[in-house]
């Protein structure tokens, strides 16, 4: 199984951007997937920093990819968009606005935030030039092992959400920028002082949800090591472990010896709770009867 | 009945008082009948209950000093009126000329459970299929009423004239678009 | 401009042709469709003579198949299809690329509409729809101001349909799991969004908590409007801020717009509530007819007669203006 390292969802200054990425060549994963998924008004900040993200990885070599953004509306973000298939790297869509600037039979990646939930549009976006599919990390374990044998009628390369805060929501409004009491246009980049997004907690103050910019996210870090082998029976065969800013090289090299078989399961998720000791994992929307549970001990 | 979903009509607390004396065990017999009747013509009703069509249903009109338990039995209806607070997995509560127009559409379920005029307890999906299987079921109770004879039917007329009468209620169905 | 209202039962359809409706829409009572809810939609033989009912009137109806199919159940779906076809349909609303491409092929002569669920948000995207599947109609997510629907409108022949009235999407519609993160249960693929399966109301001395899979949404006092607790309208803490941070819970109102929403070249307005009973429909379609027909007349827009029908009153105009963000 390989892993793939999914793109970047917050907002970080291009220097720990860059840094990130250069960790990341010496990290033992096969795939990144790069660039802005969530907000266009990021983008600028490190935009400039991408080529050599992309040199060096390639270098090191691992297999690369740019996402497309998750939702496209405005002139420029569909000129961003446009621009983005002219790069000559494989391009990971994340919303299907990017499909139609593809030159008909030109290959590309699915990412998560499409909705493929179904046999049909596997098979259509195979025909439309898909080599490979990162399904939505909403999907139970019953649909994913149903995509990955349809995938594999297909050769279709099947690739499921790994680890990492849930993208569970994008809008068109910032919440950050909401939060701060400003609109969208006027943010002033509320969302760069969190790393990892900025907690939400309901009225008993239980943690729950992520804010980021126009993104929501899940409270709970998905992790999907105790369904390692069914997903592998079932014919996935990339996890993508999506990026945080503490421990992810870290994080990489516990998945690596995950699937390598030199530690358990068990052992990894002390791994993983080792790292930061107030995350909480959640692998409900795989086996659980909700997206939030959780199939190991509780802490 | 033009009144918005923020005005409605309470039964006056002496008017309630009177019915306390009513005896409960000839009205259950009579409502059941009653209900029975509405099924036959309304088979639809049950039908749309689906997987609720056997949860016991606790009416409470809040300002009547009974409430009534009713179990839809799968379109062999049941209605029990007892004091207290009755017993069920939903119950659905409010004043009873709110509860009345929600079956004669003369309110919208939604604005009364915002205006929380209307409070539903325990099996949120049960109470929110029967409200919806009887908005589709477009029930005039006062129709319903002078087709039934017999023994039964006395308490019955009794009660709701008494109702009607005492609130200003109307309680036959109205036409949608002259209700707000 | 057309009406296109919702009907969540024969007896609400009745009642929006009634109440001039140009269009109703509707869907199977299982989870082919995005309002599947306890007592709620149409089986097969309801559809039948609920078109036929609309069609005797001059009304059109469409019929929404709008969630994600689930793998390995994909017939289901397909089956609603053919059935919407054979029923007598105007016209499939549909979201999944899978599904547009099973009715593209197999049912050509069925004319298909993009739903909401499927959030195309720009030109581009909208005119691919149309290329690939033969999209005629666009629902507009509730994302976009009302330049951005007239940039839209310049660059596509598609015909757009915009939400003026009732629940409002504060995501993207269609990608948006808050719901099964929380209770198991989503719009894409249940047709339910913080489903009343997992909603609980404890009411102690008057302070009412409004909960759903077991995470206090709303708290309110005696006073205050009971809340029905929908995730993205409920009232969290964030970096030691407490407030609605996601949104209000308000409800649309674009009665106002629909004078620059005709302007932005928009064919139809579309009223939420599949789940509201048939009184509040009639209502809702009334007031709707009688703004188009005012406008179409050339007369002032009547105005404020829809206040008291929405939740807990307030409304807002949502993204159309552009500050909302």
């Amino acid at each position: 199984m390989e892993l793939t390292v999914g793109p970047n969802q917050f907002f970080w200054s291009a220097d720990r951007w860059s840094s990130f990425y250069d960790d990341l060549a010496k990290a033992p994963v096969e795939r990144v997937s790069l660039g802005e998924l969530v907000c266009s008004k990021r983008l600028p900040f490190y935009d400039d920093r991408i080529p050599e993200a992309i040199s060096t990885l390639v270098e090191a070599g691992k297999q690369v990819a740019l996402t497309s953004l998750a939702l496209v509306t405005l002139k420029r973000e569909r000129k961003l968009t446009a621009e983005l298939v002219e790069m000559g790297v494989e391009i990971e869509i994340n919303d299907l606005t990017a499909i139609s600037y593809l030159p008909e039979g030109a290959q590309f990646s699915v990412g998560p935030l499409v909705n493929v939930y179904n046999e049909g549009t596997l098979d259509w976006l195979k025909r439309r030039g898909a080599i490979r599919v990162c399904l939505p990390p909403e999907l139970p374990l019953e649909s994913v092992q149903a995509l990955a044998a349809k995938g594999a009628d297909l050769g279709l390369v099947i690739e499921a959400w790994g680890h990492g805060r849930l993208p569970l929501a994008i809008s068109g409004r910032c919440y950050h920028a909401r939060r701060h009491g400003r609109t969208k246009d006027n943010c002033q980049f509320a969302c760069e002082e969190d790393l990892d997004g900025l907690d939400v907690r309901t009225q008993e103050d239980k943690p729950f949800l992520t804010m980021n910019g126009v993104q929501t996210l899940s409270d709970s870090y998905a992790c999907a090591v105790h369904q390692i082998d069914i997903l592998r029976d079932a014919g996935v065969s990339a996890l993508r472990l999506s990026p945080q800013s503490n421990g992810f090289m870290e994080l990489c090299a516990i998945y690596r010896r995950v699937l390598d078989g030199t530690v358990t399961p068990e052992q990894s998720v002390n791994d993983i709770i080792a790292l930061d000791s107030n995350t909480r994992l959640s692998d409900g929307f795989l086996t659980g009867a909700r997206g939030v549970d959780w199939s190991g001990a509780s802490a | 009945m033009t009144q918005p979903a923020l005005s409605i009509p309470q039964l006056p607390p002496l008017a309630a008082r009177a019915l306390r004396r009513l005896p409960l065990t000839p009205l259950s017999f009579s409502l059941t009948a009653y209900a029975r009747r509405i099924a036959k013509h309304h088979p639809g009703l049950f039908r749309r209950l689906g997987e609720f069509d056997h949860t016991r249903f606790v009416i409470d009109p809040t300002d009547l000093p009974f409430v009534i338990e009713m179990q839809p039995n799968g379109g062999q209806p049941k209605i029990k009126v007892v004091r207290g607070s009755g017993q069920g997995e939903a119950r659905i509560a409010g004043p009873l000329a709110g509860l009345l127009g929600l079956v004669h559409g003369a309110y919208d379920g939604d604005a009364l459970f915002f205006s929380r005029d209307l409070v539903i307890e325990g099996d949120t999906s049960a109470a929110l299929a029967l409200r919806n299987a009887i908005d589709d079921a477009e029930l005039d109770l006062s129709a319903e009423v002078a087709q039934i004879s017999g023994p039964l039917a006395a308490p019955l007329q009794k009660a709701l004239s008494f109702i009607e009468n005492r609130t200003g209620v109307s309680l036959s169905r109205q036409d949608e678009l002259e209700v707000w | 401009m057309e009406i296109v209202c919702p009907a969540g039962t024969p007896a609400a359809l009745r009642a929006a042709v009634k109440a001039g409706a140009h269009t109703i829409y509707c869907g199977f009572a299982d989870e082919t469709n995005a309002r599947n809810f306890p007592g709620l939609n149409f089986d097969r033989e309801e559809m039948r003579e609920g078109i036929a009912f609309a069609h005797q009137h001059g009304s059109k109806v469409l019929i929404a198949i709008n969630t994600f199919p689930r793998a390995g159940s994909e017939a289901i779906w397909h089956r609603a299809v053919s059935d919407a076809e054979s029923c007598g349909a105007d016209a499939v609303i549909l979201a999944d690329i899978g599904l547009l491409d099973y009715a593209a092929r197999n049912h050509p002569g069925l004319r298909r509409h993009l739903s909401v669920q499927a959030a195309a948000a720009n030109a581009d995207v909208v005119n691919f729809y149309a290329s690939e599947f033969g999209v005629k109609r666009v629902v507009l997510p509730r994302v976009l101001s009302v330049p951005e629907i007239a940039a839209i409108n310049a660059d596509t022949e598609v015909e757009t349909e915009v939400f003026v009235f009732g629940g409002l999407c504060v995501m993207a519609e269609g990608r948006c799991s808050l719901s099964s993160y929380a209770t198991g249960r989503s719009p894409n693929m249940n047709g339910v969004c913080s489903p009343a399966s997992h909603v609980e109301y404890h009411d102690e001395g008057g302070v009412l908590d409004a909960k759903l899979g077991g995470y206090t949404i709303h708290r309110v006092g005696k006073e205050e409007s009971a809340p029905y607790p929908t995730l993205c309208k409920g009232c969290f803490t964030a970096g030691g801020k407490e407030g609605h941070l996601f949104e209000d819970p308000v409800s649309l109102n674009a009665e106002k717009l629909i004078p620059q929403l005709d302007k932005a070249g928009v064919t139809a307005l579309k009223i939420e509530g599949r789940q509201r009973s048939r009184s509040y429909v009639a209502q809702v379609v009334k007031n709707f007819r009688a703004a188009v027909d005012a406008l179409d007349a050339g007369l002032p827009m009547p105005e404020g007669m829809l206040a008291r029908l929405s939740e807990g009153g307030a409304m807002t105009t949502g993204a159309y203006k552009k500050t909302w963000r």
